[in-house]
């Protein structure tokens, strides 16, 4: 697939990077040479200095032949302008533009065919956000990831030491909680893929994936945690784009501190939020950290610009006493060393948000791809169709199809309705079926495993 | 000294504007062929237009255009200068009543205060009592303009804010932009609901000549009545039912009312902050207050408390002043609550008096940061009025504003009390006159009136009546000597 990136920022770069990968043809532009000179280094791709919405520079970068033009500049109008070049002078097939401002998103219309032919606008922080925002409501979890329009949640836990599973065999979950029904996909030990099998016996320190129904998220978790309390209390680090969206979403439920530097942007942070408690200080000062009762904040998150920050604030509040601290952490080196230490869950923005740009890119129906592990693993939801003749899924029970080892089904999603991916079940056509595979190598032969063949036409 | 002259053309074509409302008189006096009166009348309309028509000759070469400094002299002319040629046909009329307390009436009339220094209002000739009662209606109509175009021009103890800076309904910029067209609106808003108000009140019971005497009075918070007893002399839970619904009405904002109007829908409404916390505050205390006397056993059933609870919470709370009972009788919690409420209740666009409820709300959110200040000693916590960010120096100039009020009371009660008049009645007069609600208590209370004053007392109470209304600066900057440099 040839693919034209604009814009070679955080989120630009990643994608670029993850494509790049799965030997997909790459143009990146931008106007910052030295940004595009660091990339071409590292990665197999065309670059382009110039303005992203110059007719003559899209021209130039190949756009007559694109699959798809991916626009995500720092300025939304750069990229709405940029989708309405390509598809009225260049016909590209699809268009995906970042679009930050709610203003914007209010009205879904201006990115219509008539207007500025977006055909899909993606907000990294808002993902970043939702995905947050999810890890506070619920604190025990390490990962809590939507699929089917939220219907079905993939969870994922640490095995503790004081937990009802370490030590026992997976079977007896089925026997101590009856009333809910799950799947575990998989088990990561010593971050090596384990599959789960029915006598597979969980050791402390284990990170399990769960696939189960959105609404019984709260009971499971309950019964493979000691009872914690609540959230109440957050503490964010740096009222930047996700800081501020996050406190945004969270001031009507919980008690909100927000921390940042910039006396300005308190001032712009103070007027936009209602309940939220703004402050100005530095997020790395024990004594400004102290004199707020870091210590009895149930999550604390560290969201500046600044991994170094992140990760010292995270471990001051750690220190202090904070229930579950996650720190924001754009180098994926620094991820791999912090994660599991102690801060609890190192948040990686580009691993995030690349999900939502994977599922345009995915050959066959995708409807959802969740990046897992930094990348290595992946949570797919695809859609079957066809019928027991053309396809290799549709009409067959899960434990006849050719799965490659180490993908599993978690669960299927027929007219709105969950059913979990025992082994007995028969695919219909139309599921949604969601796949995950511990092995991103795996991914090429699942989407063709789904693909519809030619007699279906 | 150009500048007052400047001023003067500007009062003289006002007065002639001013000397046309003499035509309702007029016209009662014609329907009931009241002819002595008719021709006092057309007297005092004379003199009035005379008068204006001579200041306008004299001083025609002075056309410079106003500025915000004429604007103080203006409006403390207009609310100085109208009263005075006001009490023309009372004194015409009535034998021996003095200039001052003539001038006490019609200023009480104009501020829309509603004390009075007449007894037997029963046997006033219906033209005289029409006059009063419309001196209430264009005092109200006057405030309306003054509170939303010009006090806000001259951004008077934090009054800028409720114009172009940001909360309720104000910030609605299509409002109009010009001060005539603004004026022009809510004028038409202000004599519809009069007229829907005459309308009401004859249904509910009164004659024609009361429920227009009423109407013009409910309209401008004014609280004159055509009878001693004032609404007590009805006696019809109907009557009070129907001034209490268009009481409510004219303490919010008129603004809001407008745009509501204009849009056919209630957002307005819910968008403005003062007037749910005004009317949640007022009526809040009306069933408190019934409480409150049905315990103490003032009145046997809690259905008999509430009406008249609510009657008169509603009446003072709202600066109108009508009573329909004595409340004076009551424990003492009661009418002090009630006074109170008179203080800080009214809308910032309405004709009520007193503090104004937008400036309540902010002191209250004031006082609310500084307890999170010396919690959070880093906190940045901006004070906000729906949603809105209020800078700093509105802050300030409330804070000043309330400084003065509450210094002004407390100078002019102090001044009543050296006259010899009892606390009670001193400092309730006092709060009555500055907060324009009328009646107060004890000397002044609702069974009597101010008519017992000595002609000091009646002119510091005057004094109060005008700068209450006035809100303070623009009466007191005119005694600062800067104001008269260059």
């Amino acid at each position: 697939m040839k693919v034209l990136i604009l814009g070679a920022g955080q989120v630009g770069s990643t994608v670029a990077e993850s494509l790049v990968s799965e030997a997909n043809d790459i143009t990146v532009v931008d106007t910052d040479a030295s940004k595009l000179a660091a990339l071409q280094n590292r990665l197999d791709l065309r670059t382009l200095v110039g303005n992203a919405s110059h007719p003559s520079v899209l021209k130039q970068a190949g756009i007559e032949d694109a699959d798809m033009l991916l626009a995500v500049t720092q300025s939304d109008e750069v990229n709405m302008v940029a989708c309405k070049l390509s598809a009225a002078l260049f016909n590209t097939p699809t268009r995906i533009a970042r679009i930050r401002s709610a203003d914007y998103l209010a009205h879904p219309e201006i990115f219509s065919h008539d207007n500025f032919c977006v055909d899909f606008s993606i907000c990294p922080e808002q993902i970043l956000t939702d995905y947050v925002r999810k890890l506070i409501e619920f604190p025990e979890a390490l990962q809590v990831l939507e699929f089917a329009e939220g219907k079905v949640s993939m969870l994922a836990v640490r095995a503790l030491e004081d937990g009802m599973l370490v030590g026992r065999e997976l079977k007896y979950l089925r026997v101590h909680m009856p009333q809910v029904d799950t799947r575990v996909v998989a088990i990561f030990r010593h971050d090596r893929p384990i599959i789960p099998e029915g006598s597979t016996v969980i050791e402390e320190g284990d990170e399990i994936f769960f696939i189960l129904a959105t609404e019984n998220l709260r009971s499971i978790l309950k019964e493979l945690q000691r009872m914690g309390k609540a959230t109440k209390r957050v503490t964010i680090v740096g009222g930047g784009n996700i800081g501020r969206r996050l406190a945004l979403s969270l001031e009507n439920d919980y008690q909100v501190k927000l921390i940042e530097f910039n006396k300005k942007v308190c001032g712009s942070l103070a007027s936009e939020l209602g309940r939220t408690l703004v402050l100005q200080g530095d997020g790395t000062d024990e004594n400004l950290l102290e004199s707020e009762h870091v210590g009895d904040v149930d999550v604390f998150c560290a969201l500046t610009n600044d991994d170094e920050n992140n990760i010292m604030s995270s471990l001051l509040a750690k220190k202090a006493g904070a229930r579950k601290v996650i720190a924001l952490i754009n180098r994926s080196a620094y991820v791999g060393l912090v994660q599991g230490g102690k801060i609890d869950i190192a948040l990686s923005p580009a691993h995030v948000t690349i999900g939502s740009l994977l599922a345009y890119v995915r050959q066959g129906d995708v409807a959802a791809v969740h990046s897992l592990r930094r990348g290595a693993a992946e949570a797919l939801e695809l859609i079957a169709h066809g019928d027991h003749e053309s396809s290799r899924v549709v009409g067959r029970r899960i434990d006849e199809i050719d799965l490659p080892k180490g993908a599993t089904i978690g669960a299927i999603v027929r007219n709105g309705e969950v059913i979990m991916g025992h082994h007995d079940r028969m695919i219909e056509p139309e599921d949604h079926v969601i796949v995950f595979v511990i092995n991103k190598q795996m991914i090429h032969k699942i989407e063709k495993l789904f693909q519809v063949s030619i007699g279906f036409f | 000294m150009e500048r007052a002259l400047t001023v003067i053309r500007a009062l003289g074509l006002l007065l002639v504007v001013f000397s046309l409302s003499y035509v309702i008189p007029i016209i009662s006096a014609f329907i009931f062929a009241d002819y002595t009166v008719l021709w006092d009348f057309l007297l005092a309309m004379l003199w009035t237009s005379s008068a204006g028509s001579l200041m306008w000759l004299l001083t025609r070469r002075y056309k410079g255009e106003l500025s915000v400094r004429h604007g103080y002299l203006l409006v403390v002319g207009m609310w100085t200068a109208m009263p005075a040629f006001a009490t023309l046909p009372l004194l015409l009329v009535i034998d021996g009543l003095s200039f001052t307390d003539a001038y006490f009436e019609t200023m009480s009339g104009l501020t829309t205060t509603g004390a009075s220094v007449l007894v037997g209002l029963d046997y006033l000739s219906p033209p005289i009592n029409v006059w009063r009662h419309e001196l209430n209606w264009l005092g109200g109509l006057g405030i309306i303009v003054l509170a939303v175009a010009i006090l806000p021009l001259l951004g008077i103890g934090g009054r800028q804010l409720f114009k172009a800076e940001t909360p309720g309904p104000m910030k609605d910029a299509s409002l109009t932009p010009r001060i005539a067209d603004t004026a022009r609106n809510l004028w038409a808003v202000y004599v519809a609901v009069t007229m829907v108000c005459v309308v009401a009140l004859k249904w509910a019971g009164m004659n024609w000549l009361d429920a227009v005497c009423h109407a013009f009075s409910t309209m401008g918070l004014g609280g004159f009545s055509t009878h001693d007893a004032s609404v007590g002399y009805f006696n019809s839970p109907l009557i009070e039912f129907v001034l209490i619904i268009f009481m409510l009405f004219a303490v919010m904002n008129f603004a809001t009312h407008f745009l509501a109007l204009r849009g056919r829908n209630f957002s307005p409404y819910k968008n403005d902050t003062e007037a749910i916390a005004a009317l949640g505050l007022i009526l809040s205390s009306c069933v408190g207050i019934a409480v409150f006397l049905w315990w103490k056993g003032t009145y046997p059933d809690f259905i008999t408390a509430l009406r008249f609870a609510s009657f008169n919470v509603v009446s003072i709370a709202t600066s109108s002043g009508y009573v329909s009972t004595d409340f004076g009788q009551w424990p003492i919690f009661a009418p002090m609550w009630m006074m109170f409420l008179a203080c800080i209740a009214a809308s910032s666009g309405s004709t009520g008096g007193g503090i104004k409820m937008m400036r309540t709300l902010i002191l209250f959110k004031q006082a609310g940061r500084e307890f999170i200040k010396l919690l959070h000693p880093t906190v940045v916590n901006p004070l906000k009025i729906a949603g809105h960010v209020v800078p700093n120096n509105i802050v300030f100039a409330v804070l000043g504003f309330i400084f003065l009020y509450f210094m002004t009371i407390a100078t002019l009660t102090f001044i009543l009390l050296i006259s010899g008049m009892d606390f009670i009645s001193a400092f309730s007069a006092i709060l009555a006159c500055v907060n324009n609600f009328g009646p107060g208590l004890g000397q002044v209370g609702p069974e009597t009136n101010y008519q017992s004053l000595n002609d000091f007392q009646t002119w510091i109470c005057l004094f109060g009546m005008l700068i209450g209304r006035l809100e303070i600066f623009t009466v007191l900057i005119l005694f600062t000597p800067r104001f008269w440099q260059r």
